[in-house]
């Protein structure tokens, strides 16, 4: 799931209502043109869709073609984010990366919104022992400084872009199972879900008609906001040399290469992978901002 | 005291959750263990050997108890690169870690929280709009990549700070042993010399793990002020004609610290982590640098060896924080 | 106004012009508009009125505590002399605590919650310069002693988590009437506490600045408490002064039509249900009782409902030897047919528990519950849900917006007990079906496809009874169903189901802390306290004639209007 689907879902709840829908959509629309925050979040994730998708057609040179010739050279018309050791045109490695980046920090997001969403909503409405499970799950990974957990599990899971999604996934683990956990807990309780007993609707019906839809907005608010700290951590475990190898794109991996030619002046190689890395986990952030906004019933009709 | 004995015991299933886990990443090691120590020219014998040898041919929860043993001796194994125990290893490189992630803790705090404070009593303010851009800026920066950007601008371009290549530069030695910690060795041993060495190098690494962990502190306490200004108690305070600074500090702060407490923990949970970050990009002899070494080598009991450390130190600094918590909250105390 | 013109001396509160406006997204709001209003030393004035009125918004523009969206765009607030309205922040501090303070609604919360409350007493006692370092204790436990803390030097120790709301409230007072102030300001003081409480924390108000010779402003949604304890009343809509007058000409001749309105629908001894509808009303059926010798509909023998205890800290130590706890300790009851029964008592008396053990969302501990002949009781919640019996006994819910899925419209809420009990002949005509209930209870039907957040609280409670009713239940739980509501609001609500009552001839259980309410709409009477039935029986008589203490001391704890 990604972001931009995220955002019609938030509003309209459930099933689909037109007149709903068109509200919560003009809304959305005003968030975002009230908030030139909000749009320029939503240009700037429009603009790594497009690399993601478009990249690897668009860009004007081969990312992994080397061409020591012109190894380190200073960004010019020729190559506007300059080579790297290699010759490689840092430009075009710079933009094919994105798809790779992206679909990690999706991947991995999306799995533990399943896992962590359904752990957490099951503990927090259900009680008993499958809150004590999920609890004592969350806790262990909690027990453990996250970075150093994910560097753990991919060293012994093996050391590939597979088992970094997986580690990035339960780290975060805990996060969304709280979160679904606590918001479960106060809607239990709420007069609705009570009400909803007394008409005849079973345990489970109201936990997908009654609570999930009630939570799902919040969760989607989280998901932005996980993205970005998915991406850094991808990024930093590619960074000390887990999961991607070279020569394959990938903005980690490529600011460890330019680390080592920072102390001799050569900036942009490190740079740019590390400008577009900031770039992708800022829009993340402030897309979480803007979609809590548009989520907040405070804010709404 | 019976409150502190309590919280010990509530760390226990967090440590043993901790160990387990710990136990498990070693059984699921890429491959088969046994014939990763046998080398790859070894015999189908020679790996049941060594299978037998270190008891992988055992019931999982025989394995488990003969791990747990081997921690309780203190044993965390050998490593391949540096051919010491683990261990030694482990608590040799240690303070340098620590030192580092404590001075950017303490950095961090003693910016953030004040900035927070000021951005949420004064809102709209320089300081609340500066909370914000460092908070919007902290989440977002990668910190390997600030640790570069520092380093090209401090020493390529300005040359303010030394190379980054370690605890000291290659002219001075290390002050004596006391407790590990450069800057309070040099202080005990009155070496002016090597402190202001020691410092001019940890100062690069300081400013980066600060400045990430300066986001996430300075946002919480923006935060609970603001819920805590808004309080009903804090209006009561000021009905009652308090003057600000005593309604502000005795009032809303204590209050307010309290969520910053908590997300403490968090702050140390990522400050770990990106110490392993840190301590690469500025050659810093800690465990982090090693964990890191021994991966890309291959070597795995310094690995499974730091994040234990790591876990252990991370669920006593949260025991520490519960411990302080109650110092604070009443309430707390009680629900012990 | 005829106070200022008679008696030559100068007010100690005079507001003119008071207008205060809010800072919202969509522009300026005005809160407050052209508020006059004076008070005299020693006189206890009530400004009255419901939700965003601009009554608690009047008395944060005297204090100059508004917050930051808020300010005074005109008019002056003069006390004794000063005017107020641009005053120094730092003369304001000066002035409150020592000359004007104020206590306020839910007292938990309005103490800090980790410093003692005796600490909290001196530390508004040396910023005025009451106490020294020295005296400030033994100034503080004085204090305490004064709103009767009992065991008052211990409790100076306590944390406001360990004592209960109304103790709290008194410390609240405490604070406020440390320095001897000469105004004070009490904003909706006894809100949220029990009926008994309010009593006790009221007298304890007025005997305090009656002694000191203090002026006391009162703002409360309570017209009768006003008139109780005020010498005279300011009734406040929409953000104006609409009447101000004594007391006692208010409630003999109030006139302003909102103030007879608010008058006419506020519950008081003497006034039946019908009264409290606006004059000229549509009237409702006839209120009839039922027939005596209806057959027993639900009948409850010794219910008791028991809970563990809560784990405390030395959990290892603990023997079997405490017992649990008994929420609801053995009670028997019975409703008949078409009998609406009132089930009051204070809060943790045991009446919810009863209520969620009736519904069968909770299991009993011990005891029978038959509905219409069948043991009901043992059939354990999960299963219920199933059984053909769930739609004969429904609810309605305290907080109407709470019992509502944001997410679902007036209409699927409506519907949802139809499509989940209605069986397949009730979903075809569905549609029709949610038109004739919305239009039972008074709901336009256009504003069927609302969400709850578009309704405003009347609507909402009207789609929650909508609800309850939709598969015409015999027996209806109404669990405070107009706690939440403003009291003319209230009067209509209490009186839409009555009338459903009538058409439908339901039962009702209604469950609610206030006996006037109760009386309102109840054949019958049962007074439960800390899980026990104190005393039952038909409504006249239980108000007449009390027999328990306690039904006395409820009864006594309502405010009576001069």
């Amino acid at each position: 799931m990604s972001a931009a689907q995220t955002i019609p879902e938030t509003a309209p709840g459930a099933a689909p209502r037109p007149r709903e829908a068109a509200t919560a959509w003009r809304h959305a629309r005003h968030v975002i043109t009230g908030n030139p925050v909000t749009a320029v979040a939503f240009a700037l994730f429009f603009l790594l869709l497009l690399c993601a998708v478009l990249g690897p057609f668009a860009v004007p040179y081969n990312p992994l073609a080397s061409d020591t010739a012109n190894a380190l050279q200073a960004p010019s018309w020729a190559h506007p984010f300059g080579t790297d050791q290699l010759g490689r045109d840092i430009l075009s490695r710079v933009v094919v990366a994105t798809r790779l980046d992206m679909t990690v920090a999706i991947a991995s997001v999306v799995l533990v919104f399943a896992l962590g969403g359904l752990a957490g909503v099951a503990a927090g409405y259900f009680g008993g022992w499958t809150d004590r499970v999920v609890g004592r799950i969350a806790d262990t990974i909690m027990a453990f400084p996250l970075f150093v957990l994910a560097m753990g599990i991919v060293a012994a899971l093996g050391n590939t872009v597979t088992n970094i999604v997986i580690a990035t996934a339960i780290v975060n683990f805990p996060l969304y199972a709280r979160l679904a956990r606590a918001e479960a807990r106060v809607r239990r309780e709420a007069g609705f879900v009570q009400a909803a007993r007394l008409t005849g609707n079973g345990e489970w019906r109201i936990l997908l008609t009654q609570i999930l839809p009630n939570i799902l907005p919040i969760m989607a608010v989280q998901v932005s906001l996980t993205m970005g700290y998915a991406i850094l951590n991808a990024a930093g475990l590619s960074f000390i040399g887990l999961g991607v190898r070279p020569p394959t794109p990938e903005w980690g991996i490529m600011v460890a290469e330019g680390a080592s030619f920072i102390v001799s002046g050569e900036w942009w190689v490190a740079l740019f992978p590390g400008l577009a890395l900031m770039l992708a986990v800022f829009c993340f952030n402030l897309l979480g901002d803007g979609l809590r906004d548009i989520v907040d019933p405070q804010r709404r009709g | 005291m019976r409150t502190v004995l309590l919280r010990l015991l509530g760390a226990l299933p967090a440590l043993a959750g901790v160990i387990l886990v710990t136990f498990l990443l070693t059984r699921v090691l890429p491959g088969d263990t046994a014939s990763y120590f046998a080398g790859p020219a070894a015999s189908a014998e020679s790996i049941a050997q060594i299978r037998a040898e270190l008891g992988l041919d055992r019931p999982l929860p025989e394995q488990f108890f003969r791990y747990v043993a081997a921690l309780a001796r203190g044993d965390l194994g050998m490593s391949l690169t540096t051919g010491q125990p683990v261990l030694a290893d482990l608590t040799a490189r240690l303070p340098a870690s620590v030192e580092l992630t404590l001075a950017a803790l303490l950095v961090a705090m003693g910016i953030a929280i004040p900035l927070g404070i000021l951005a949420a009593v004064k809102q709209g303010s320089w300081a609340d709009h500066l909370c914000r851009i460092v908070v919007t800026a902290g989440v977002s920066l990668p910190v390997f990549f600030t640790g570069l950007l520092l380093v090209y601008v401090f020493y390529f371009i300005l040359g303010w700070s030394p190379a980054p290549l370690g605890r000291l530069d290659a002219f001075a030695s290390a002050p004596p042993t006391v407790t590990g910690l450069y800057l309070v060795d040099s202080l005990l041993a009155s070496d002016i010399e090597t402190f202001r060495a020691a410092a001019a190098q940890m100062a690069l690494p300081v400013a980066t793990l600060g400045l990430f962990a300066l986001a996430p502190i300075a946002r919480i306490s923006r935060g609970s002020m603001l819920a805590v200004l808004s309080a009903d108690f804090v209006r009561t305070a000021r009905a009652s004609g308090l003057s600000p600074r005593h309604v502000i500090l005795t009032y809303a702060f204590r209050n307010a610290m309290l969520p910053v407490l908590t997300t403490l923990g968090m702050v140390f949970s990522f400050l770990l982590g990106a110490n392993v970050l840190v301590e690469k990009v500025f050659a810093w002899p800690g465990v982090g640098s090693y964990a890191v070494e021994a991966l890309i080598a291959s070597d795995f009991a310094p690995v499974q060896g730091f994040v234990l450390t790591m876990a252990i130190l991370y669920v006593l600094l949260n025991l520490g924080i519960d411990l302080l918590y109650g110092l604070i909250d009443p309430r707390a105390r009680m629900g012990a | 106004m005829s106070i200022t013109d008679t008696t030559p001396r100068v007010p100690l509160l005079d507001l003119r012009d008071l207008t205060v406006e809010f800072a919202t997204r969509a522009g300026p709001v005005q809160a407050v508009r052209r508020v006059s209003l004076q008070m005299m030393k020693g006189e206890t004035v009530g400004i009255v009125g419901e939700s965003g009125s601009g009554k608690s918004v009047t008395s944060y523009a005297v204090m100059r505590i508004l917050d930051r969206a808020g300010r005074i765009a005109e008019g002056s607030i003069v006390f004794s002399g000063m005017p107020l309205q641009a005053a120094p922040e730092t003369a304001m501090r000066d002035l409150r605590g020592r000359e004007i303070s104020m206590i306020f609604q839910n007292p938990r919360a309005a103490l800090n919650p980790i410093r003692t409350v005796g600490r909290q007493i001196e530390d508004v006692m040396l910023r005025h310069g009451q106490a020294t370092r020295q005296t400030a204790r033994a100034r503080a436990v004085e204090m305490l002693e004064q709103v009767r803390i009992v065991r008052a030097a211990e409790r100076y120790h306590a944390y406001p988590f360990e004592l209960s709301g109304g103790m709290c409230q008194r410390i609240v007072i405490a604070l406020a009437l440390a320095c001897r102030p000469q105004l004070l300001i009490a904003d909706e003081p006894t809100t949220g506490l029990d009926v008994t409480t309010q009593k006790t924390v009221m007298e304890l108000v007025t005997e305090l600045t009656r002694v000191r010779g203090m002026s006391t402003l009162l703002i409360t949604h309570d017209l009768g408490l006003a008139a109780a304890y005020c010498d005279r009343v300011v009734v406040m809509q929409r953000g104006q002064v609409v009447e101000d007058a004594a007391s006692g000409t208010i409630f003999r001749a109030p006139a302003h039509p909102y103030t007879r309105r608010l008058l006419r629908a506020t519950p008081r001894p003497g006034a039946g249900l019908r009264d409290l509808l606006p004059e000229g009303a549509p009237a409702g059926e006839p209120v009839q009782a039922p027939p005596p010798d209806a057959p027993p509909l639900l009948e409850v023998t010794r219910l008791v409902k028991a809970y563990p205890r809560p784990l405390t800290a030395s959990w290892w130590k603990r023997g079997a030897a405490e017992p649990p706890v008994r929420a609801v300790d053995g009670i028997s009851f019975a409703i008949r047919r078409g009998e609406s029964v009132g089930l009051v008592g204070e809060s943790g008396c045991g009446k919810s528990t009863t209520s969620t053990m009736l519904m069968r969302l909770i299991d009993r501990t011990e005891g029978s519950i038959r509905f219409d002949g069948q043991e009901i009781g043992d059939i354990p919640p999960r299963a219920f849900t199933r059984s053909p019996l769930r739609a004969r006994i429904q609810m309605v819910f305290q907080d109407p917006s709470d019992s509502l899925n944001p997410r679902y419209t007036a209409e699927r809420a409506i519907a949802d007990p139809i499509l989940r009990l209605g069986g397949r002949a009730a979903r075809a005509g569905l549609r029709a079906r949610c038109e004739e209930l919305a239009g039972l209870v008074g709901l336009p039907v256009e504003l069927l496809g609302r969400l709850p957040h578009q309704l405003s609280g009347g609507q909402k409670a009207r789609v929650g009874i909508a609800r309850a009713i939709a598969l015409n239940p015999d027996l209806v739980i109404l669990d405070e169903p107009t706690a939440a509501l403003d009291v003319s609001v209230q009067a209509v609500v209490l009186n839409l189901l009555q009338d459903l009552k009538a058409r439908l001839g339901m039962s009702y259980l209604f469950v609610s802390h206030d006996l006037h309410v109760v009386r309102l709409l109840c054949d019958r009477v049962i007074v439960m306290r800390s899980g026990r039935i104190v005393e039952q029986g038909l409504t006249a008589e239980v108000m007449q004639h009390p027999r328990h203490d306690y039904t006395r001391e409820l009864l006594a704890a309502a405010p009576e209007p001069p």
